[in-house]
C-alpha cells in the first residue's frame, strides 16, 4: 500500500494523461467514425471505396504497430509530432475505424423511408444525415459506442509502448523502484476500472436520456 | 404543372413503366387507381425521382426534373410527398417533423415556422399533438401529420402513395377528410389509392393503370359508370362489389 501513497503524484500525473488522452482520442475518434460511416453510404462510388479502405486498413493493423511506425518511422522522413500528439493521432485514427463501422450499423436501424421523407421534403443529402439519419442511427448504437470508448480507454496504455507517460508507464516506473507489482499494477487496475465504469454510467445515461419514444 | 413524357422504367429485367404520358394541370386531383404491380406507386415516386426514370421526361411547374444534387432537392421542396407508412421522423416531436423543412429549406425564421406548423396542425385536427412523438399518435392522426409536414413546404403539387392503405378502416375517413378539403381548396393532387369512395367525391379525373401503362382515364363518374376498357371493367368489378 505505501508503495502506492509514496507515490501519488507521479501515478496521479500518469492517471491525469490517460484521462486526456482517452478524452482528446475520443473525441477525435467519433468525428472521424462519422466521416468514415458517412463515406460509407455516400451516393458517390468512389467516396464509398475511401470508406472502405479505411476501415479495412486501420482494422486489419494492430495498434501497437501504427503507434511504433507513426512514432519512428514518420522522423525519418522528416515529420515529426509531440509524444503525446501522436499517441492520440494514432488511436483516434485507429478507434475511428471501429466507431465508424458501430456508426454504419446504426445508420442501417434507421428505415429507407426516413431517408425517402427527408429527400421528399428538399433537403439535401448532408441535411438529412444531420438533421434525420445520423440523430436516430447514433441512438441506436450508443452502447456499442460506449463499448468501443472502453476499449480505447484500455488500448491508450499501448502509448507507453512509444514513451508517453500515462497511467500504465507510471506505475511501471514507480514499480521499477518499489519492486512491489501485486500493490502498485493493482492500484493502476483499479483505476482503470474506475474511468471504465464512468463511461458504462455514462452510456447508460445517454441511452436513457435520448431513447427514441416507440 | 405536371407533364410526364413518354416515362419507361425497369427494375432489372421487370418492365414497370411502359410509355406513361400524363398532364396535370394546376389544381388538377388526379386519383390513379389499378391493380397491384401495375406501376401506380412507381409513377408517383418517380414524380419526384425517388425512383429514377429509364427513359422519359418529367416536367413540374414547366421544369425538368434534375438529375441530382441541389437542384433536384430544390425541386422536391415544391412537390410534397405523403407516403403509405407515414415515415415521420421518430425522434422529433411532431411540431419539430413539421418545422424540418421550412426553417432548413425554406430558412423560415424558427418563431414563424413554429406558429405556420400549429395553424397547419390545427387544419388537420391535431394541433393537441404538437408536443408529442410520432409513436404517440394513432395512424390516422400520423398520416395526419404528414400531410401537415408536406403542406407546410407550400408545394405546388402534392403526391400520395397509397396513403390509407396502412390504416385501420376507422382512421381512413378522418385522414380522407383532410385530402378532400386540400382538393376543394385547389390544391393540385396526385393521389395512388384504392379509396374508390375519394375517387368519386374529390377527383377530376381518374386514370387507371395495368401491367404499367395507362390503359384508361376520364372523369370519375363516367369511369366508374361505363368504363370503356374490358381491363377496368374486370378490376371494378372485383372492387366494387361488396
Amino acid at each position: 500500500m505505501e508503495a502506492l501513497t509514496s507515490h501519488l503524484s507521479e501515478l496521479g500525473h500518469g492517471l491525469v494523461t490517460t484521462v486526456e488522452l482517452t478524452v482528446v482520442t475520443t473525441v477525435g475518434a467519433m468525428l472521424l467514425g462519422i466521416v468514415v460511416a458517412t463515406l460509407r453510404i455516400a451516393p458517390v462510388p468512389l467516396l464509398r471505396a475511401i470508406g472502405t479502405a479505411y476501415v479495412e486498413v486501420f482494422q486489419n493493423l494492430p495498434l501497437l504497430a501504427l503507434l511504433v511506425l507513426f512514432v519512428f518511422a514518420l522522423p525519418t522522413i522528416g515529420i515529426t509530432f509531440p509524444l503525446f500528439t501522436s499517441a492520440a493521432i494514432v488511436i483516434a485514427v485507429y478507434e475511428g475505424a471501429y466507431l465508424a463501422e458501430a456508426i454504419r450499423a446504426g445508420i442501417n436501424t434507421v428505415g429507407v423511408g426516413q431517408a425517402e421523407a427527408a429527400r421528399a421534403i428538399g433537403l439535401t443529402f448532408g441535411q438529412s444525415l444531420r438533421h434525420v439519419i445520423l440523430p436516430q442511427g447514433l441512438r441506436a448504437v450508443i452502447q456499442p459506442i460506449g463499448n468501443i470508448c472502453i476499449a480505447l480507454l484500455m488500448n491508450t496504455s499501448l502509448a507507453a509502448a512509444v514513451g508517453v507517460v500515462e497511467l500504465t508507464q507510471a506505475a511501471n516506473t514507480v514499480n521499477l523502484v518499489e519492486a512491489q507489482p501485486i500493490a502498485v499494477f493493482t492500484g493502476a487496475g483499479l483505476a482503470y476500472m474506475l474511468l471504465a465504469l464512468i463511461i458504462g454510467q455514462v452510456t447508460g445515461l445517454l441511452e436513457r436520456r435520448l431513447a427514441i419514444v416507440r | 404543372m405536371v407533364s410526364v413524357r413518354g416515362l419507361n422504367k425497369w427494375f432489372g429485367p421487370l418492365h414497370v413503366l411502359k410509355d406513361i404520358d400524363l398532364t396535370v394541370a394546376a389544381g388538377e386531383v388526379v386519383v390513379v387507381v389499378g391493380p397491384s404491380g401495375s406501376g401506380k406507386s412507381t409513377l408517383c415516386r418517380c414524380l419526384n425521382r425517388l425512383e429514377t426514370a429509364g427513359q422519359g421526361s418529367v416536367e413540374i411547374d414547366g421544369e425538368p426534373l434534375p438529375a441530382e444534387g441541389r437542384a433536384l432537392a430544390r425541386l422536391r421542396a415544391d412537390v410534397g410527398m405523403v407516403f403509405q407508412s407515414f415515415n415521420l421522423f421518430g425522434h422529433k416531436t411532431v411540431l419539430d417533423n413539421i418545422t424540418l423543412g421550412p426553417t432548413r429549406v425554406r430558412r423560415i425564421p424558427r418563431p414563424e415556422a413554429r406558429q405556420q406548423a400549429m395553424a397547419l396542425l390545427e387544419r388537420v385536427g391535431i394541433a393537441d399533438k404538437a408536443d408529442h412523438h410520432p409513436a404517440q399518435l394513432s395512424g390516422g392522426q400520423q398520416q395526419r401529420a404528414a400531410i401537415a409536414r408536406a403542406l407546410a413546404m407550400q408545394p405546388k403539387v402534392l403526391l400520395f402513395d397509397e396513403p390509407t392503405s396502412a390504416l385501420d378502416p376507422e382512421m381512413v375517413n378522418e385522414v380522407l377528410d383532410v385530402m378532400v378539403s386540400l382538393a376543394a381548396e385547389g390544391m393540385t393532387m396526385i393521389v395512388v389509392t384504392h379509396e374508390m369512395g375519394f375517387a368519386r367525391r374529390a377527383a377530376d379525373r381518374v386514370v387507371f393503370m395495368d401491367d404499367g401503362r395507362i390503359v384508361e382515364s376520364g372523369a370519375p363518374d363516367d369511369f366508374f359508370a361505363a368504363p370503356r376498357t374490358e381491363r377496368a371493367r374486370d378490376f371494378l368489378s372485383k372492387i366494387l362489389q361488396h
